[in-house]
This record gives structure tokens, C-alpha cells and sequence, in this order.
């Protein structure tokens, strides 16, 4: 436990700790609208915010979540009012993105892409005293919005056109959905860099809902392999010295692959006691063999 | 025409004035008028793109009228707020959401209108037990939705539907693809709401184990009223005048595609 004794260590996990909450408890509800690729897309857009961070010298961190959430609210619109292909308006918006950032970073002052390569994939260890403030402020946001607001953001997700007659604001929900998503991505951003965003957003519960039935354990035992990958993640690379947005990732794919070979067996005995449920004769016979008995030849 | 019934009322619960709708710049409704009265159980009836959902989804406010007035409660739609009144069933599509979620999760749902703020007390989680009791489902209270059969997730979402205790239910054929027994409880659910004096509008393609219920019946063709009327004694279920009942794979007979045939 010495590397707690450090305080760029210290930065590093609190900033991968709120990071393992925050992105599977906004990416729970883009997987549930199956827009699993949106923080993606988001990823992509706040390039140009980093990159004219750079340019302005201002904050690349608050520059981004400005331009992330821009960028966000434009893809609900596409959504909304999107007379051309809805995909092609947002391939459009995230290369377009993508592209801005790589130019806006070479045009600023001593600007090369070296700069951007530790927004595209994480760089924990130059986590600085301002980005954890940050990443604080914007997490705490995400935290209230994602469970605060749980139960009208699953109406929505689940079934809007039902929402909508519930009285739902949809739209606004929609908005704050993407703007919660837009945040997250640059929470998440200095610790494993936009490209890879997506993946703790969407993996983890991916990964949870191997083993579960309802929304509500999805969502607590996503954060639970959040945090722990992201805090794994963190010390792995500070002892292994290798790249930790990454072995993060890597880590949580890991998980799940563990946990769908672990949950095949279980889904298995609970289709088949579902189908006994439904199927099964009531009369009692003496020493028949019941349809949950292993059968072994 | 329906306006002798909704006279004898107070005010319509449902009135749709020279409604005009379309989708993707093709005219879907070219007029309609529909009422229903407070009570009043009234079945919307015609083939594949008569237009009978869409003129549903205007209700709703799920797609945007060009054209005549749309009320619920007598208030015009765009200023109704009151939604706890209205249980809605919209068509059941395979597509659930991309994450588990229990009966007990998706029903819950439906008691937001009366929930404003998401939370949920004594009464909310009592309101919730009783809607999965009268579709019979209090047993799979805690299983995922999508380990349901088709008929039992229908049962769901009319609980869904009754969870905000409503006067009005609208429902998007709620029969279709409902195996007989799930059927027989949907029936006598929507028997017992309407003895409690609900008023219902219906979608349906064929009057079927509700026709007993069915006070009225409107017949779409082409956008066009067809037929506004009391429910015609069908001689067998297809006998309803004007109704086309084309199925999909009559590749020369259809009157009317909607883009989702092919």
C-alpha cells in the first residue's frame, strides 16, 4: 500500500474511483435506449474542446465538457428533427469533431498532437490538483442526476412514446440524458482518454446484467465493477508500469468475459426452472424424476 | 355520426374534430372525427394503415396534427397536463430495453404520473402490487420482463396502463399476438375497469373476445371514417362492413401499404 503515500497516486485514484461510478451509471441508461456508441461519438466531439482549450490556453478539461455537451445536445436534435440519416448527421458530427481537435491543437502556440495523445488515451499521472476539482464537481452532477433522477430516466429510456402519456418531459430528459453522457465522457477523459470512454460506460453493464434481472441490481453491480476495475486499474499500472486507460479497459473486458462464462450455466437452470414452472404437470408421482434432476448418461 | 352520443354526455372524453395527419409527407388521416364519450367503450377498427394508430398517436401526442382539433377531458391536447387520467397500451414491439428490468420495474413506471418526483410511498407500491394482481401477474412480480411470453407481457403493460388508477385507457391492438388465456384475463380486466366506469378507446383489427364490451365501433378505410356506429353483429369476426382485413402476404389485394409491409 506504499503508493498511497504519493500524492499524484492520491489524484489518480479518487479521479479513477469517480470515473468507475460515474460512466456505467450514465452508460446504463444510453445501453437501455441502445445507444450503447453514443459516449463514442461524444468522445469524439470533445477533441475540438481540447483542442481549443489548447488554442485558448485555457482549461483543456472545462473546455472540452463545453464542447462535449454542445456536441451532445446536437446529436438529441439530430435525433429529433433529422430529416437526413439520422447516422450519417452523426458521422458527420463525430469525425468532424475528431479532425477539429487535431487541427485546433497544431494551430495553438507550441501545440503538437503529442499534447493530445494523453486526452485520447488517459494519463492518470499528470492528473493535476485543478482537474481533480474538476472531475469532483462534474462527478457529483452525474451522481445526482443518474440516481436522483432514476426512475423517470428509466420511463424515458424503457419506453418513451409510455413516458410521454405518463407526462414525462421526454425532451428534457433526453437533453439531460445527453448532457449527463456529455460530462461523464470528460470526467472520465483524463483517466482513460476519450477513445476509450465508451468501453467503461458500456462494459461494465454489459458485464452486470450476465448475472441479473432487474434494472436496479444492473445498475449497482455496474458501478461495483466500475470502481473495481478503475481502482485496479490504477494500481496494476502504477506497478506494472504500463499505460492505465487502457489496462482499465482491458481489465473490464476481462470481467465480463469471466462473468458470461460464469452466467451460462446459471441462465441455463433458470430457463429451466421457468419453463417447470410453466410446463410442469402438478401430480405428484412417487420417485419420477423431476425436470430440474441432472440427467447424466 | 357520433355526435349523438357524445350530446347525451357531459363533455367527450376523447374528441377528434376533422383530425389530418401525416407521416414522411404521405396523408395518413384525411379528416377524421371521433368521439368517446365518459363511459363509452369504443372500438377504432380497419386494415393495416387505415390509419387507426396513427389517429391513437395523436391523442397521445405522439405524432403532430396538420390540421383539426384534438381534445382529452375537453382541454385542447396541447395544453393537457392532467396525464394520471389516461392509461395508455401502446403497440407491443419486441424491442424491450437493452437492460434487464422486472415486471415490478416496468409497471412502477407507469405510476410516475402520480409520483411527480419519483418517489414512491405506501400507496404508490400498494397501486403497483393490485395492477399485477388484476392481470394476474403478481407471481412474476420480480422476473425480467424479457423472460415473458408474448401475451404475458401484454398483461404487463396494461398494468402498466391501470397503475395510475385512470378514467381513460387507450390501447393499441392489445390482442395481437395474445395467446387465449392471457386473452380471457385481458377481457375481464377491461370488463371490470369499465363496470368501475372507465371510459376505453381501442385499436383492434378484430372485435374478438371483447366485442361484448364494445359499445361503438369506428371503421378507418384510406385516412376516411368509414363507419361510426354501433358495433355491426359480425358473422364471423371478419364480416365487419369495410373492413379489409388483408394480411401482409395477399401481395394483390392490399388497398392500403404502410411502409413497414413489404
Amino acid at each position: 500500500m506504499e503508493f498511497l503515500n504519493y500524492e499524484f497516486m492520491q489524484r489518480a485514484l479518487l479521479a479513477a474511483a469517480l470515473v468507475g461510478v460515474t460512466a456505467p451509471a450514465v452508460g446504463i441508461y444510453l445501453v437501455q435506449r441502445r445507444q450503447a456508441l453514443m459516449g463514442d461519438g461524444i468522445g469524439h466531439v470533445a477533441m475540438t474542446g481540447v483542442g481549443l482549450g489548447f488554442l485558448l490556453s485555457t482549461s483543456p478539461v472545462w473546455m472540452a465538457t463545453a464542447v462535449a455537451v454542445v456536441g451532445a445536445v446536437a446529436m438529441e436534435l439530430i435525433r429529433w428533427y433529422g430529416k437526413t440519416r439520422g447516422d450519417i448527421a452523426l458521422a458527420m458530427l463525430f469525425y468532424g469533431g475528431m479532425a477539429g481537435g487535431v487541427m485546433l491543437i497544431n494551430l495553438a502556440p507550441g501545440g503538437s498532437n503529442a499534447n493530445l495523445s494523453s486526452y485520447l488515451f488517459g494519463s492518470l499521472s499528470t492528473v493535476s490538483e485543478d482537474d481533480v476539482t474538476a472531475i469532483c464537481l462534474l462527478a457529483a452532477f452525474v451522481v445526482l442526476v443518474t440516481v436522483g433522477l432514476r426512475r423517470q430516466l428509466f420511463a424515458v429510456s424503457q419506453d418513451e412514446e409510455f413516458a410521454r402519456v405518463t407526462g414525462l418531459p421526454v425532451r428534457a430528459l433526453n437533453l439531460l440524458t445527453a448532457v449527463t453522457a456529455a460530462v461523464t465522457v470528460t470526467v472520465a477523459m483524463r483517466v482513460v482518454g476519450l477513445l476509450l470512454v465508451s468501453a467503461l460506460m458500456v462494459v461494465p453493464v454489459a458485464a452486470a446484467q450476465q448475472l441479473t434481472r432487474s434494472f436496479a441490481a444492473t445498475f449497482a453491480i455496474a458501478v461495483a465493477i466500475g470502481i473495481s476495475v478503475t481502482l485496479g486499474g490504477t494500481v496494476t499500472s502504477y506497478y506494472q508500469d504500463v499505460p492505465p486507460g487502457a489496462t482499465i479497459v482491458l481489465l473490464t473486458i476481462g470481467v465480463f468475459i469471466v462473468l458470461t462464462l460464469l452466467a451460462t450455466p446459471l441462465a441455463r437452470r433458470r430457463a429451466r426452472a421457468s419453463a417447470a414452472r410453466d410446463t410442469a404437470c402438478t401430480a405428484d408421482v412417487p420417485g419420477a424424476r423431476g425436470t430440474s434432476d441432472e440427467v447424466t448418461v | 355520426m357520433a355526435d349523438a352520443k357524445s350530446e347525451s354526455g357531459i363533455s367527450p372524453v376523447i374528441s377528434l374534430r376533422a383530425v389530418t395527419a401525416e407521416l414522411g409527407g404521405r396523408p395518413v388521416l384525411r379528416g377524421i372525427d371521433l368521439t368517446v364519450a365518459r363511459g363509452e367503450v369504443v372500438a377504432l377498427l380497419g386494415a393495416n394503415g387505415s390509419g387507426k394508430s396513427t389517429a391513437v398517436r395523436t391523442v397521445i401526442g405522439q405524432v403532430p396534427v396538420t390540421g383539426g382539433a384534438v381534445e382529452i377531458f375537453g382541454t385542447p391536447r396541447r395544453r393537457f397536463r392532467d396525464w394520471a387520467r389516461v392509461g395508455y397500451v401502446p403497440q407491443r414491439t419486441t424491442a424491450a430495453g437493452g437492460v434487464p428490468a422486472t415486471v415490478t420495474e416496468v409497471v412502477t413506471s407507469g405510476r410516475l404520473s402520480r409520483a411527480r418526483f419519483g418517489v414512491l410511498r405506501k400507496a404508490d407500491r400498494e397501486a403497483v402490487a393490485h395492477a399485477l394482481e388484476q392481470v394476474g401477474m403478481a407471481d412474476r412480480a420480480k422476473d425480467s420482463v424479457s423472460a415473458l411470453s408474448g401475451g404475458q407481457h401484454q398483461r404487463v403493460l396494461i398494468a402498466r396502463a391501470l397503475v395510475s388508477e385512470p378514467e381513460l385507457l387507450i390501447m393499441d391492438e392489445p390482442m395481437a399476438g395474445v395467446d387465449l388465456a392471457s386473452q380471457e384475463v385481458l377481457a375481464a380486466t377491461l370488463r371490470h375497469q369499465v363496470e368501475q366506469g372507465a371510459s376505453v378507446l381501442l385499436v383492434l383489427h378484430e372485435l374478438g373476445p371483447l366485442e361484448p364490451l364494445i359499445d361503438r365501433a369506428v371503421v378507418l378505410r384510406d385516412g376516411c371514417v368509414l363507419h361510426d356506429g354501433p358495433p355491426p353483429k359480425a358473422v364471423g369476426q371478419h364480416a365487419l362492413p369495410g373492413h379489409d382485413h388483408v394480411h401482409p402476404h395477399d401481395a394483390d389485394a392490399a388497398p392500403v401499404r404502410t411502409g413497414l409491409l413489404t
